[in-house]
Formats: C-alpha cells, structure tokens, sequence
C-alpha cells in the first residue's frame, strides 16, 4: 500500500519503502513524498515570486540602464512617508466595508442556513450567482446604479440621506459616484459571498436542537442567538472576515472605477508605480508593506477573536 | 495555554510544567544551537538570491534585433491591435480588410485584439522584449510615447522602405517627421488622435463649452468635469491653454501646468481622471464636458445628438497610435506588406470609415467621400487647414523626463 502511494515519475530516486511488518529505526518518507508536489507549487509559485519581489524592492536603477540590487532599504521608508494616506484609507475602505459585509451577510447567511427550506439551494446559488460575471462588469454596472440622474441618487437625495452623508464627509454634494461611500458600496458588495458563504457553512452545522434546549431553558430567542448561534458561528465569522478583508484592502478596480482623486487605495498606488512611473523598486516594497500590515492586522484579529484552531 | 494543563496537577506540578516549557525554548541546547546555524545560513542564502536578481540593462544586443524571417513559408503574421480599431462587417463576423488582403497576397492575418491600455500593454511584452525572445507578435500598434521610448531601448526594427513603396509615398505631410522616429525608420502612423473639449448639452444646460480654463474654472460645471489619465493629452491641452507649445515646454512650464491641475482637483472641479470610461460617463451626464479623444466622439455622436465638442482657440493635441515591428518578429516581410497595404488609399478610407480616426493617408479624401460624404467632410476625420493649424503634439520625452513627469502626473490623480 505504502508502496503504491509514491508518485510513479518520482519512485526511481525514492529510498526503498520500509517493510511492511513496521521495521524500527527508519522514517517512513511516504508523507513527505506526498508532500512534493505541494511543496513544489509553493516553491515555484509563492517563494521564488516572493524572493524576487524582495529583491526588487532593494534594488535602485531605471529601465535604460537597468536595476542593481544596492540594498537601498530607504525605498521602504520613503514609500511609507509618500504614500501613508493611502495605505489608511485602503484599511480604512476595506474594515468598514467588511463590516457592512458582515452587518448584510450575517441575516442572509443565517435565515438560508435556518429557514429557507426547500428554497436553501437556490438562494445559495443566488448568493454565488454574480461569480459568473466578470469582476469588472460588476463593478462598472455599479456606475449606472449609482448615476448623478439615476433614480438611486433621487431617492436618497428626497429622502435628505446624502445631506447627511454629505455632512458626515462619505459623499460630495449631491451624488454618490466618486465619493468614498461609491468605493465602500462597491467593496462591500464585491466582497459579500466571501462572507455569506462561510458563515453559512458554520451556521448550517449547528444543531438545532441546541436552539430548542436553549428555549427549553427559557432563553429568549435574543439570548440563544447571543449565548449559542453566535458563539458557534465565531470561526464562520472571523474566516468571512478575513476573506472579505484581505482582497477588499488590496483592491484598485473600485478606487479607480467609482472613486476620485482622493479615495485612490494602496492598490492603485502599486499598479500606478509599476506600469505608469515604471519606478519597480517602489511598487515591489509598497506590496511587501502592504503584505506586512494585513499580517499584522490579521495576527492581532486571530489573537483577540480567540479562534486559533480554524488558522 | 492555561486551557490545556490538566486540571489535576497541583501547583508546583503546575509551576515546573510551566518552566520546562519555557526551559525548553530558551534553553540554549544542541537542536537550538543547530536552528540558529540553520536560520543564518539561510539568510546568508537569501541574501545572495536576491542580489542575483537584477533586471540588466535595456538595450539593443547588436545582431540580436532581427531574427530570420520565415515569411516565405509561413504564409500568416500576427498583428495586435487596440479593440475596435480595424473595419468590421455588418454581420459582426468578418473583418472585410483583413480578408481583401489575404486574397490578394496569400497571407493570413491573425488578428488579436489584447491592446486596450499603453502601460498595461508595456508591462506585458516588456519582460520578452528586453530578454531578446519573440513576443509573438510581428506588428502593433502603439501611442506615439510608448513607441518612442520602445523605439530608444532598441527594441523596435528598422523598417525596409523599399518594400513599403504605398506607406513612402502617401504618408501625410504632418506625420513625415516625428521626433521620436525620425525620418519614419521604425514606424508608420496606424490613425491620429485628437483631444478635444466634448461636453453633453443636456447636462450643461444648453451651454457651450470651449476651453481648458471653462472645464477648471467655471461653476457651473464643479464636479462634473472629466480628465484623461494620458498624461500628455490632459497636461498638452493644459500647457496649450496656459499660452505654451507642448512641443517646446519646460520643466517649470510642466510644474506649473500640473499646479493648475491640482487647483482643479483641490476646488472639487475635477471629478475623475479616467481611461475610455469616460464615454459612458459623459453619455449619461455624469460628466458634463471632459477632454475627449475625437473618434470616440464620432461614435458617441450617432448614438446621442446632445454630445458636443469643441476645438478649442489655443489650439488641440494630437497623438498618433502607430504600427512598428518588435525584435525577433518571424515574419517581417509579411507585416511589412500589410502596412503597406493599409496605406493604399481604398483601403485606407474603408477602414477610417468604420473606425472614425484621423486617416494619416494622403488621397484618401476622395475614396473616403465615395464610401460616405459627411465622413469626408468631418474634420475630425480628414483635418482642413484651419484644425490643421491648431494641432499640436506633445514633444519627446528623456528617460529622466519622463520618470519625473508620470510621478508627479500620478500624484495629481491620486496614486
């Protein structure tokens, strides 16, 4: 069986496999063989990309007379120093975006894992439905939604709600495209099934007989969804989060397509760098900062959400 | 941690699993000192790697820039282009130059439409051009900039002129000389794209629009004003307005251009500077006037009769997108016919008809007029004198120039 299990290309140059009796004192290397294919991948497609980024961004040069690795670290610095307000506002738009993914995904996740019946399947195809479009044309269909004339922005303008987002510093005037609100709406939704989809996962597995002991013990259905649905539905949350957050802090297409000037994310700041000032140094250690400040970000969430064992 | 412990030690039991715990990390021990080996090693490793990472020198590597041409047997060369740029039949399925072309000389095009941005296009083919490999591509089309710094890495073929007798001879007069290819050697004009001032009549209530400092000053259009994201189309137009000539400026007259800018930005004026996008915006009145390429505006025109444009006084930009032939093309010969044969003039006006840009063909006037009169005598296709006059051109750029200018370019707009 052992034997079987080594892949066939490899099985030349593998030792030969320990007896099958359980002779001592030699490792089985099975799992590590198993392991190979795995391990190459992220050789090939995460660490050589990664040794060459790092490399790039200590480098100094320009396209003409090519780039030499001089170990300028100060291009960290003055990255940093340059562009920090992006780097704000992108974990800004991307926390309040995944807040509003969780306020939205949480109530739909829940009623299709608790009471959609026999409707439970096609609501979740519903949720994943928007996947078969492509990212962009999503993103731009948001711009017709939201246009100066359309009836979203009257609406809201009759209603006096863009006053007060206006007065709040979300919107500009009396429209919502290129305002941070246009970027944030367009983040939360692009992101949404990201969210519903593993809270959904978590929730589903809850059995409801808890909810039933937890009424038999005269909770209120307020206390059983703080005492029991919530609690157990902590690691669908914190993975939700994290997998609206991470994308959504690295995004450019909504900064760029519903926003203006001033709600330009770190993302666009790389791609800006990288093909429009050709500056490689810049863009290769603003992706390192931002890589570091989502693992920071991310370690500190894990730590205080106290769910170790789904990371 | 503390969950872990059984609950039935007692506390000295307790205190000494806690200690050998920490013992056991902190401990300076044989596997530890071996780790510590290890993790130097390894950056010592790392450290080499990544010095060995650098990008060489752009260049031309003499005797490297023209591979064999295998045009003689392999009867095809591929061609990429920008989306929507070449005539399209009515059906939607043929591409009737295309086709003529092949009927005439045996060679089949493969045609890609993959251009749809300068930059992005730049960062595609970047890495096998300045490695000396084949790109894929025997002939594509670029904007004057791009082929002009491609053309100064030496990434671009001299083209033979004697095998290219139509495009010698009815080349226009204004596209003869560039400064970024002069005399022609790498490259032949695809079309000429004019920036104008455009506007949507219903959204500026009626009112005309006819300037830069209109779209940066006026009240009325706060907030609804659009900006290219094409450096040198939005700063050229500025440059113009401010009563300076983008083919001679300075770094001082460029700063204070790109000041004026940010005034715009800072007042709110401006509301995005964007890419194509900006065709959908002004045709729903997001943006109530904007700088506009021309062709798009013909296009956008037949479709809604409130789009306007406007030259303006102080004169217009006009960048070209232009057809060269990359380093270790395979079949040169073949792309070489082809630009030839877009530049005879039947040709030349059956696909300006469908693409609506400035036709650099001289004697196309009268083909064009036989396919569709208005086409002819639409400035915007076929300039006259006086738009003729008013054109300009943004001038070439240094290496040094050009880093300088797109980063402060790219911090107006935000990023």
């Amino acid at each position: 069986m052992k034997t079987a299990e080594a892949p066939p290309p490899a099985s030349a140059a593998a030792p030969p496999p320990p007896a099958p009796g359980g002779a001592t004192g030699r490792r089985n290397l099975t799992p590590y063989w198993l392991l190979l294919p795995g391990i190459l991948w992220l050789l090939v497609f995460f660490a050589a990309p990664m040794v060459y980024q790092a490399s790039t961004s200590v480098q100094t040069g320009s396209l003409e007379e090519g780039f030499r690795v001089t170990w300028h670290f100060a291009t960290y610095w003055d990255a940093l120093t340059e562009y920090y307000p992006q780097f704000l506002r992108s974990v800004l738009y991307a926390g309040t975006a995944t807040l509003l993914c969780l306020l939205v995904g949480y109530p739909l996740a829940y009623a299709i894992a608790f009471r959609a019946g026999r409707w439970r399947n096609l609501l979740l195809v519903l949720v994943i439905a928007p996947f078969f479009t492509s990212f962009l044309i999503r993103t731009l269909a948001w711009k017709t939604i939201l246009a100066d004339g359309g009836p979203v922005v009257e609406v809201l303008n009759a209603l006096h709600v863009i006053d007060v987002t206006t007065w709040i510093g979300l919107t500009e005037g009396h429209r919502l495209l290129a305002t941070p609100l246009a970027v944030i709406c367009g983040l939360t939704y692009n992101f949404l099934p990201f969210m519903i989809l593993p809270l959904y996962a978590s929730l589903e597995r809850i059995d409801p007989r808890l909810h039933e002991a937890a009424g038999d013990l005269y909770a209120k259905p307020f206390t059983t969804f703080r005492k029991v649905t919530f609690p157990l539905s902590m690691p669908g949350v914190v993975a939700g989060t994290l997998l609206a957050f991470i994308p959504a802090s690295g995004d450019y297409i909504n900064a760029e397509l519903l926003g203006s000037t001033d709600q330009k994310m770190v993302g666009n700041v790389i791609q800006s760098q990288f093909l429009r000032v050709l500056d490689y140094p810049t863009a290769a250690a603003l992706s390192f900062i931002l890589m570091a400040a989502i693992l920071a970000i991310v370690g500190v969430y894990i730590r205080k959400s106290g769910t170790e064992e789904i990371v | 941690m503390e969950q872990h412990e059984p609950g039935s030690l007692s506390a000295p039991q307790l205190e000494a699993v806690r200690r050998s715990a920490a013992g056991g990390r902190m401990a300076l021990s044989r596997r530890s000192l071996l780790r510590l080996g290890g993790s130097g090693l390894l950056a010592a490793a790392g450290a080499s790697a990544l010095s060995s990472c650098g990008i060489p020198p752009a260049g031309r590597q003499p005797g490297r820039s023209s591979s064999a041409d295998h045009s003689d047997e392999e009867k095809w060369f591929a061609f990429s282009n920008w989306t929507e740029y070449i005539d399209v039949s009515d059906d939607n399925k043929h591409r009737p130059s295309l086709e003529e072309f092949r009927r005439r000389t045996g060679i089949k095009v493969r045609y890609t439409e993959d251009i749809n941005d300068n930059v992005e296009f730049f960062g595609k083919i970047k890495p096998q051009l300045a490695a000396g490999q084949d790109t894929g591509r025997d002939l594509i089309c670029v904007t004057d900039w791009l082929a002009g710094r491609m053309i100064r890495l030496g990434w671009m073929q001299e083209l033979d002129q004697s095998r290219l007798p139509h495009a010698f001879a009815n080349l226009g007069k204004g596209f003869r000389d560039p400064d970024w290819d002069p005399g022609r050697a790498h490259s032949y004009t695809w079309t000429g794209i004019p920036a104008v001032v455009a506007y949507n009549r219903k959204a500026t209530k009626g009112r005309t629009v006819d300037s830069i400092s209109q779209l940066l000053e006026d009240p009325g259009l706060k907030g609804r004003v659009g900006m290219l994201s094409e450096m040198r189309d939005t700063v050229g137009l500025t440059l113009l307005d401010m009563g300076k000539d983008p083919a001679t400026f300075t770094a001082a007259d460029y700063d204070a251009a790109v000041s004026r800018l940010q005034k715009g930005v800072d007042t709110r004026q401006i509301r995005r500077f964007t890419g194509n996008d900006y065709i959908d915006d002004l045709n729903k009145g997001d943006l109530a006037a904007c700088i506009a390429w021309a062709g798009d505006l013909i296009q956008l025109q037949a479709d809604n009769p409130d789009i306007r444009f406007s030259i303006p006084k102080a004169g217009y930009m006009t960048a070209t997108d232009n057809l060269l032939i990359p380093n270790e093309a395979r079949h040169k010969k073949n792309a070489e016919r082809f630009i030839d044969y877009v530049y005879e003039p039947k040709v030349a006006a059956q696909i300006a008809a469908y693409i609506n840009y400035v036709c650099p063909v001289d004697g196309v006037r009268e083909e064009l007029a036989k396919i569709d009169k208005s086409l002819a005598d639409n400035p915007l296709i076929l300039p006259d004198a006086e738009m003729t006059e008013k054109s300009h051109s943004f001038r070439l750029l240094s290496s040094k120039e050009e880093t300088e200018f797109e980063q402060k370019f790219a911090k107006l707009i935000g990023s």
